[in-house]
């Protein structure tokens, strides 16, 4: 069990319509590591991210959590037999998800956006639930603002309650998807300052991001994604480091302006 | 006008209110079931669904508690004339309603589902506590509208026998013929209890916005 890595992704093909968005992706996130998805835009790294949270479905090709399918595990023949949702809905525990718009629910303070899901799905009696939320949201340095709206909360306050959210649930898998793209640079930073932490205390990561200096600095590994080819994986310094990939230059180019390529 | 009289009138509006209040109560619990049948996943279920709100939409008030109050006996259950009101009211409210619920749920954000969906709330547990919840903070409006229409359609449930504000007004009209003095009474009252009704509604308005002020 514990040689297995936390994600493994197997030729997985998603297509919209008649788009294909990834081509057979290849994939394995190991545990405790930091994986950064990087890439152009619509180069299908959200997708891919999306297809290991299950909220969408890929068309073809396996996903492991842990080393046990998600949604999908390989028959006798290798064709896609799919599991029941009981099963998917275990194996999907082990994965908390932060979204590019927060997604709090709006109904709710941040405490009741963190102690939410505790009382409802894990059945936790509300006191301890909130004494659990209230650990969690000063971990995030929010413990002030527990009975704050979100509406009430800044972009970067709203996206460290999401994380809060997530990881009061316990997950040894954090997905962000973009958690800083909505977020001005300011409170980019707290959110990434944040995710830092997270990552000293060994969770696993797998981020889809723009920051790329967040990449370089944080990430264990990086992967780049192009047009729905996995072009490149592999550490930071050989990612980025001369001589470069191609493609990797190009894409870079487009960040020099912002400043961000010197921090490589 | 005596006080008499008017005191009459108020003791027929506490009539209305009450048939009102039930009746758009229950309408509202059997909307998000109509609701939900609306929106399933299942055919069958969206099949019956839209069959109920095209015939409690798409016919008279008057005729459904025509209907219901010569078909209920007709299976067996004699029940007192305001029960039969009752009961088209709701049924009728509830079509109505569905369909403001059904505008509502779909402006519900995919992401908070989607949220709920990654920390494994079962369906019927993001119904219940993140879309119902939304849907109707968005719809309350339309609601309290709904609300207001019925409080002013339930003058509809006299034919059954029920005497309610607008029928007590008509048979005093008759009996003392000033018939002038007593629909203008009875129309003040009406708009008094929606004004009510509405203020209920600004109230609920504020409460539910969440911090946005």
């Amino acid at each position: 069990m514990s040689a297995k890595p936390a994600i493994k992704v197997e030729k997985l093909v998603k297509r919209f319509g008649k788009t294909t968005v990834l081509e057979g992706i290849d994939l394995a996130v190991e545990r405790g590591q930091v994986t950064c998805l990087i890439g152009p835009s619509g180069s299908g790294k959200s997708t891919l991210l999306r297809c290991i949270a299950l909220l969408e479905e890929a068309n073809e090709g396996f996903i492991e959590i842990n080393g046990e399918p998600l949604g999908f595990a390989s028959g006798p023949n290798g064709e896609r037999v799919r599991l029941p949702s009981s099963e998917t809905q275990k194996v999907r525990a082990h994965i908390g998800m932060v979204f590019q718009q927060f997604n709090l629910w709006p109904h709710m303070t941040a405490l009741g956006n963190v102690t939410e899901a505790l009382v409802t799905v894990r059945r936790m009696l509300r006191k301890d639930a909130e004494q659990r939320a209230m650990t969690q949201l000063s971990n995030v340095g929010l413990s002030d603002r527990a009975g704050h709206y979100p509406s009430e909360l800044s972009g970067g306050q709203q996206q460290r309650v999401a994380i809060a959210r997530a990881l009061a649930l316990d997950p040894d898998i954090m997905l962000f998807d973009e958690p800083t793209s909505s977020l001005d640079p300011e409170l980019t930073g707290e959110v990434l300052a944040v995710m830092r932490d997270l990552a000293e205390s060994g969770m696993t990561m797998l981020v889809v991001t723009h920051e790329i200096g967040f990449a370089a600095s944080v990430g264990s590994k990086i992967v780049f994604l192009d047009q729905g080819k996995l072009i490149v994986e592999g550490k930071p310094e050989e990612v980025f480091g001369k001589p470069r990939h191609e493609r990797i230059d190009q894409f870079l180019d487009t960040y020099l302006d912002r400043g961000a390529a010197t921090l490589l | 006008m005596s006080w008499k009289l008017f005191w009459l009138l108020v003791e027929a509006a506490r009539l209305t209110i009450l048939l009102s209040v039930i009746s758009v109560s229950i309408g509202f619990l059997l909307s998000s079931l109509v609701c939900a049948a609306v929106m399933s996943t299942h055919r069958s279920a969206r099949i019956a669904g839209k069959l109920f709100v095209s015939f409690f939409r798409g016919t008279p008030l008057l005729v459904q508690l025509l209907l219901i109050y010569y078909l209920l006996p007709q299976i067996g259950l004699n029940v007192p004339s305001e029960v039969a009101a009752i009961v088209g009211m709701s049924l009728c409210t509830a079509a109505y309603q569905a369909e403001i619920l059904r505008g509502g749920f779909s402006s519900v954000p995919r992401g908070l589902i989607e949220a709920a969906n990654m920390c494994g709330f079962s369906k019927f547990a993001i119904f219940r506590r993140i879309r119902l919840p939304i849907a109707v903070q968005l719809t309350i409006p339309a609601l309290i509208s709904e609300a207001i229409m019925m409080l002013k359609s339930s003058s509809l449930v006299s034919v059954v026998g029920v005497v309610e504000l607008s029928r007590m007004a008509q048979d005093l009209a008759a009996s003392t013929y000033r018939p002038l003095e007593l629909f203008a009474a009875a129309g003040l009252i009406y708009l008094i209890i929606n004004l009510v009704v509405a203020g209920f509604g600004l109230q609920l308005e504020k409460r539910m916005q969440w911090g946005r002020t």
